[in-house]
């Protein structure tokens, strides 16, 4: 489990097939806000497998400043997304 | 000849009346043929989903405006409340409701598809499934609202919810100012599909 508050980065890799997560978030830094639950998980599910078992489900926030260099709205923006754990990797330090 | 081509409009990718009509109906039949489905069974859920408005958003933010425990309930656990309310979300993605302040206002997208509260709300608007809408509103929110006639400040946090998984996620909207004598239903009123998905805030009350 990823406690609220940790700080993570959303793996930038690549497979082939499904991918359950916004290729902008991919290689970016962000904070757990809290996990939402476990559930199957749907790149197995998109191919007739059962998701089993149930991967833990975060709402991870992001500041817009940190995902676009030209961003042109309020310092404090920032953007919510539902990532599974297996793309989440908790950064050690903290920052 | 050229005059005899169909007409293919520009955005006919992000039209569902193009490839996937003929795509929809060999499915729908096949499931028919195979005894998964039934004509009926589809005309049920055609008729439920097209029973579903933002009326009903509506009229759960305005009970969340007048009513403090009901507003904790809901924020606590939606998919609760709305099964209370007599929603079908067996077998639907849970909701979350996520609350406008004076300091935070909330949006909602889905930049991988075009997730919707459709057990609560219905279909969604045409626009919401739009790639323009989908791919601006995350990296340029603050332009997109303008282009709904909301503006923000700028110490406001504009905060994009992109509901990439198994959450839906309904906006409460902050309660308009002079409306304190304002009963249930007259809250209702106010509070547009917009409003819900957070592209606009809740409409003033009329003039008086």
């Amino acid at each position: 489990m990823i406690g609220n508050g940790a700080r993570v980065r959303v793996d930038d890799r690549f497979h082939a097939g499904h991918h359950r997560v916004p290729g902008y978030l991919k290689g970016r830094e962000g904070m757990v806000m809290t996990c939402l639950g476990h559930f199957p998980n749907p790149e197995a599910r998109a191919y007739f497998r059962s998701g089993e078992p149930e991967l833990a489900l975060y709402q991870v926030r992001f500041r817009q400043a940190d995902l676009w260099e030209d961003y042109a709205g309020g310092a404090a923006d920032t953007l919510d997304a539902d990532i599974y754990e297996h793309w989440l990797q908790p950064l050690e330090d903290g920052r | 000849m050229s005059t005899a081509q169909p007409h293919r409009h520009p955005q006919a990718a992000d039209d569902p009346s193009s490839d996937y009509e003929p795509l929809e109906r060999a499915i729908r039949e096949l499931l028919i043929e195979k005894g998964i489905l039934n004509a009926a069974a589809i005309q049920r859920r055609i008729e439920v989903m097209d029973s579903l408005t933002p009326a009903n958003g509506a009229r759960l933010v305005a009970r969340a405006w007048t009513d403090p425990d009901f507003k904790a309930r809901l924020m606590a656990d939606a998919a609760g409340v709305l099964a209370e309310e007599g929603y079908e979300l067996e077998h639907s993605p849970t909701v979350r409701v996520v609350e406008n302040t004076s300091h935070v206002h909330n949006i909602i997208v889905c930049t991988l598809c075009s997730c919707y509260p459709r057990m609560v709300l219905g279909l969604p608007p045409a626009w919401y499934k739009k790639k323009a809408y989908r791919a601006r509103v995350v990296r340029e929110p603050r332009a997109v609202l303008a282009e709904f006639g909301t503006e923000l400040p700028e110490d406001m946090e504009v905060r994009v919810h992109d509901s990439t998984a198994d959450i839906r996620y309904i906006v409460l909207p902050c309660r308009p100012e002079d409306t304190d004598d304002m009963d249930e239903d007259a809250l209702a009123a106010l509070v547009t599909r917009d409003a819900l998905i957070g592209t606009a805030p809740a409409r003033a009350p009329r003039d008086r």
